[in-house]
């Protein structure tokens, strides 16, 4: 276990790697890897990292010898397609399942706030927002009224939770990961539910978050387009790590192109698994017969 | 007041309170056929003790938590749902007390009553059970009340937050068991769930926090024990089915008011 006590990145060397980030669109001198997610910048020391993660379910290979890491301050978004193992390697790093093979380091201090990706509460449990919100810890009446003012929702504490559209239901359950004062905020496609400007409004609210709380953020994802500008690290998951780098980089690499369709590289918005290789049943990778590639231009939230 | 009434009043009323925060967690987590079995497990466990002359109260107690268990591990497989393996139990087990009573040896085993429960025959010795098993139960789920209603909300998000979901629902099968191994001596097997799920759906529609529906939910059961027991006196009709009666027409009242407000809309 890493004894060093977790100081907190100082401001210069996020502002630092955030300029870095921006420069980048100039340079064209990304270093991608092509497997492996370990971007993390020297001198950042990671937050949570996972090395060799391997996990079958009944047969099925569910994660590939996955190796992640998420730097302090860092917006890593994970992205692949429906049933790539996206959920199943943020419960691995949640610690709500334990992988066959691999590890998970947590750095000491570590406190993360978790927004699931489904939530509909049983309308047979009568629950007031600023009642859900208590339910997460103990947190006093001022603390969650600020929260929820952070977070552009203080308007429905006293309202039915099971009655909130979309958007005020991400912004809820954002607050009740907040009130955990986490250094990592862990979304599971966020934004389902959300039409296309609230999504586009999450994200920045997700952004300032990370800059005002100096936050780790893992942000799921399977719409590259609308976390681009948010994210600092891309990691694309397919059971294995296809690609990673920043979301200009990954956007272009040859493998988010065959996962996501020549379309979904200029459009972002479209997702199509265009493979030069496909899963068996076992979950081993087999080449594909070009005529057997599956595109669809299903645009999203037209 | 005859000392058989103050006795029948007080172990309704107690039952009634003990069961309706209870009641609530059964009716949130969908586990009303849960109950069902649980409790119809329970007839086992009164054959046992009378063969064995043990405690009725703690062998029911036994069976029904074993039956619980028993549920929870079937639950995992899914190739039969969870309905019918509810139904498979509930009915295998009602099959197999009743066999177990009727090969009891001595006097012949009085049926209706474990299965419809006598509130006017409450011993001393079952207003014990009642309070202090009574008061046992309400404070272990005090105790649990916030992680129980974290999972019952959202399981993952409860988990992740640290809560310890096999532990917690455990526990609370067994207060569940406990419950109506007590509810049982007031109105017997086949009624002792409607004391769990029928003052809870009363007071959902006039609830806005799991808080109040609880606390609404027991002064409900109270008033049906009160109003069920009178009628009782009043007509000459078996208690434990007269306090189930009124309590089916509070939630019907409370129900129905709810689906006109609805459809007025």
């Amino acid at each position: 276990m890493d004894t060093t006590t977790p100081s907190a990145v100082s401001t210069e060397s996020l502002e630092g790697r955030r300029k870095h980030d921006h420069a980048h669109s100039h340079h064209h001198h990304h270093g991608l890897e092509s497997r492996a997610g370990l971007a993390v910048q020297p001198g950042v020391d990671a937050l949570i990292g996972a090395r060799g993660l391997w996990l079958t379910r009944s047969g099925r290979t569910i994660l590939e010898d996955i190796d992640l890491d998420i730097g302090r301050g860092e917006i890593v978004t994970l992205i692949g397609p429906n049933g790539a193992g996206k959920t199943t390697l943020v419960r691995v790093l949640l610690g709500l399942t334990t992988p066959d093979r691999g590890e998970v380091h947590r750095s000491p201090g570590l406190s993360i706030g978790y927004v699931p990706q489904r939530f509909d509460i049983d309308r047979a449990i009568p629950m007031t927002v600023v009642r859900f919100l208590a339910l997460g810890g103990s947190s006093t009446p001022d603390r969650i009224r600020a929260i929820m003012e952070e977070v552009g929702a203080s308007h429905v504490l006293d309202q039915q939770i099971a009655g909130l559209s979309g958007g005020e239901l991400q912004r809820v359950l954002l607050a009740r990961a907040l009130l955990r004062d986490p250094n990592l905020l862990v979304l599971d496609e966020p934004v389902r539910g959300v039409d296309y400007a609230g999504e586009a409004e999450l994200y920045t609210l997700i952004g300032r978050l990370r800059d005002d709380r100096a936050l780790s953020v893992l942000l799921v994802s399977h719409d590259l387009h609308i976390v681009m500008a948010q994210s600092d690290r891309v990691i694309c998951v397919n059971r294995h790590v296809c690609c990673s780098g920043v979301p200009e980089t990954v956007a272009r690499d040859p493998s988010y192109i065959r996962l996501f369709g020549a379309h979904a590289a200029r459009a972002f918005a479209i997702y199509s698994h265009q493979h030069d290789h496909r899963h068996d049943l076992a979950g081993e990778a087999r080449p594909v017969a070009p005529d057997a590639a599956v595109t669809s231009d299903g645009q999203k939230g037209a | 007041m005859d000392p058989f009434l103050i006795r029948a009043f007080a172990a309704g009323a107690g039952v009634a309170v003990l069961a309706a925060p209870l009641g609530c967690f059964v009716v949130w987590q969908r586990m009303a056929y849960f109950g069902e079995a649980v409790a119809q497990a329970s007839l086992i466990g009164i054959a046992l003790g009378l063969a064995f002359h043990l405690d009725l109260t703690a062998s029911a107690l036994a069976v029904s938590a074993a039956m619980a268990l028993l549920l929870i591990v079937l639950a995992r497989q899914s190739l039969v749902p969870l309905d019918s393996l509810l139904g498979l139990l509930a009915h295998a087990a009602l099959a197999i007390g009743v066999i177990s009573a009727s090969l009891v040896q001595g006097p012949a085993v009085d049926l209706l009553g474990y299965l419809f429960g006598d509130i006017f025959a409450v011993s001393t010795a079952d207003l014990w059970w009642v309070f202090g098993g009574g008061a046992v139960v309400l404070a272990v789920l005090a105790f649990l009340w916030r992680p129980l209603l974290s999972l019952a909300v959202h399981e993952e998000l409860a988990a992740a937050e640290g809560v310890r979901r096999d532990l917690v629902k455990g526990a609370f099968v067994v207060l569940l068991a406990f419950a109506i191994a007590i509810a049982i001596k007031v109105v017997g097997i086949l009624l002792a769930i409607a004391f769990l799920i029928m003052p809870a759906a009363a007071a959902r529609p006039l609830s806005a926090t799991p808080e109040r529906m609880a606390l609404l939910a027991a002064a409900i059961a109270v008033a049906g024990v009160l109003i069920g027991l009178q009628m009782s006196l009043s007509y000459d009709i078996p208690g434990g089915p007269a306090i189930v009666a009124v309590l089916a027409a509070m939630s019907g009242v409370s129900l129905f008011g709810m689906a006109a407000r609805a459809g007025a809309r």
